[in-house]
C-alpha cells in the first residue's frame, strides 16, 4: 500500500472512531492502534490472573463460610475476566501462548498494585474495598472504547464487579465496628493500601504522554489524575462513615475547587515495583510460571486424548 | 509438545423463547471441554440455558473490505419498507 493510501486510511479510520463507530477485529486498523491494544489488553488480562494470587491467600483461612464463598466466586469472576479479555486481545492476532510467554519473560506488566502482599485479612476486606474500587472507575470509562470486542468485554466484567467492592466494603464495615484489634487490622490494611490503590490510576498528566493519543481512540476518556480526584472523592466518605482514617495528613476539602486537595503520591516507590522491585514480583511470577510448567502434561494430555477420539471417529466412519 | 488449545465460538441462550447470541470464546481441547468451560466461563450468574459451542475455524466469515458490494445494494431499495407506501389519512392502522 502506498504512503498516500496509508494516510488516507488513517484519516477515515481516525474519523469513524470521532463518529462513535466501533471498530471490529477484520476492519483495517493503524498498526499502532492493534499494538498499543494488544499492549494495554493483554496487560489487563494479565493482571486479572494475577490479581488472583493476593486474594487467594485468604480462601483457606476466610473467618466464615460466608466471607469464603464470596470470595471464591470474586477469585473465580477474576480467572473469567482475564479469559474474557485474553480472547478478546486474540482477535487482534496474538495467540494466547505469546500472550503468556510475554508476561513471564516480564515483557508484558500487569498491574503493580498485585505486587503487595496480603498479610492479614483485612487486606481482603481493602482489596475490594479500594483497589476493585479503583479498577470499576477504570473500567466503566473502558466501556465506551473505540475496539468492540475490549468495549464488550468491559461490560461484562462491570457488571460482574460491583460485588466485589460491595463485598470488600462490608468485610472493612464489619472489622471496623468490632473489637478494638479488628478495628486496628481494618486501619492498618487501609494505611499499607491507600497510597498504592491512588497509583493505580497511573502517573500524574504530565508524565504520561500518550494521553491524547488514548482520548482519540476513547482508551481513556478521563485523564490519570481526573480520575484519582473522582476515586479519591468518592472514597473518603465511605472512610468516614465506617470512622477510618486515610493515611493522609494533607487531606482536606476543598471547598473552592469541589473536591479533596491530597498529599503527594510517592512515585520513587510506583516506579520502583513497576521495574520489578515490589515486595512480592518476584513471587507472583514464579508462581505464574509454575502453574504453566505444572500444567504442561495436562495440556498435553487433553489434547492427545482429543485426537485420538477424532481418529478413532474417523476409523469408524471409514 | 507447545500448542495452543483450539479456539471455540461461545453461543449462549439466555431464556427459552430468545434465539442463541453470541457471547465470546475461549480455548478447549474438545466439544465437551468447550461446553463445559463455557459454562464455567459465559453463565456464572444464571445468564443462560443453553450453550452452543463451535470451532472457530469453522466459521466463515464476511470481509469488511467487500461491505460495498455486500450490503450497499440493500440501501437504495426503500420500497422494501412500509413507509415507501403513501396511505390516506382516513387509515390509521395498516
Amino acid at each position: 500500500m502506498s504512503e498516500e493510501k496509508i494516510k488516507d486510511l488513517e484519516a477515515w479510520f481516525e474519523a469513524r472512531i470521532a463518529n462513535e463507530e466501533k471498530i471490529e477485529p477484520k476492519d483495517w486498523m493503524p498498526e499502532k492502534y492493534r499494538q498499543t491494544h494488544i499492549r494495554q489488553m493483554s496487560q489487563h488480562a494479565h493482571s486479572e490472573i494475577v490479581g488472583m494470587l493476593p486474594e487467594g491467600n485468604w480462601i483457606t483461612r476466610a473467618p466464615s463460610l460466608r466471607r469464603k464463598v464470596a470470595l471464591l466466586a470474586k477469585v473465580q469472576d477474576e480467572a473469567g475476566h482475564g479469559l474474557y479479555l485474553y480472547s478478546a486481545t486474540e482477535t487482534l492476532g496474538i495467540s494466547r501462548e505469546e500472550m503468556i510467554e510475554q508476561l513471564h519473560s516480564g515483557k508484558a506488566k500487569y498491574s503493580s498494585i498485585f505486587n503487595y502482599p496480603t498479610i492479614s485479612w483485612a487486606d481482603i476486606g481493602a482489596i475490594g474495598w479500594l483497589v476493585d474500587g479503583a479498577a470499576i472507575i477504570n473500567q466503566v470509562a473502558l466501556c465506551g472504547t473505540s475496539f468492540g470486542p475490549y468495549a464488550r468485554a468491559m461490560v461484562r466484567i462491570c457488571k460482574e464487579e460491583s460485588f466485589h467492592q460491595r463485598q470488600g466494603y462490608e468485610i472493612m464495615l464489619t472489622l471496623a465496628r468490632g473489637s478494638n484489634e479488628q478495628k486496628a487490622m481494618a486501619q492498618d490494611a487501609l494505611n499499607r493500601w491507600w497510597w498504592p490503590s491512588l497509583m493505580m490510576f497511573g502517573p500524574r498528566d504530565e508524565d504520561s504522554p500518550n494521553t491524547a493519543q488514548s482520548m482519540k481512540w476513547k482508551l481513556k476518556r478521563k485523564s490519570n489524575d481526573e480520575l484519582r480526584q473522582q476515586f479519591i472523592d468518592q472514597t473518603v466518605p465511605q472512610a468516614d462513615l465506617i470512622d477510618l482514617k486515610i493515611p493522609d495528613p494533607d487531606l482536606k476539602w476543598n471547598e473552592e475547587r469541589g473536591h479533596y486537595d491530597f498529599g503527594p503520591i510517592d512515585w520513587e516507590e510506583f516506579w520502583q515495583v513497576v521495574k520489578g522491585h515490589g515486595p512480592c514480583n518476584k513471587e507472583r511470577l514464579a508462581a505464574r510460571k509454575n502453574a504453566w510448567a505444572n500444567g504442561e502434561w495436562v495440556r498435553d494430555a487433553a489434547l492427545a486424548y482429543s485426537e485420538k477420539q477424532k481418529s478413532k471417529e474417523l476409523n469408524k466412519a471409514s | 509438545m507447545k500448542k495452543d488449545w483450539p479456539l471455540w465460538e461461545v453461543f449462549v441462550r439466555s431464556k427459552n423463547g430468545l434465539e442463541h447470541r453470541h457471547f465470546g470464546s475461549l480455548h478447549a481441547a474438545d466439544a465437551q471441554m468447550a461446553l463445559e468451560n463455557a459454562r464455567d466461563v459465559y453463565t456464572r450468574r444464571n445468564e443462560g440455558v443453553s450453550i452452543w459451542v463451535v470451532e472457530s475455524k469453522h466459521i466463515t466469515a464476511s470481509n469488511p473490505e467487500n461491505n460495498p458490494e455486500m450490503f450497499e445494494p440493500a440501501k437504495d431499495k426503500v420500497y422494501r419498507h412500509p413507509t415507501f407506501y403513501k396511505l390516506p389519512d382516513e387509515i390509521k392502522h395498516m
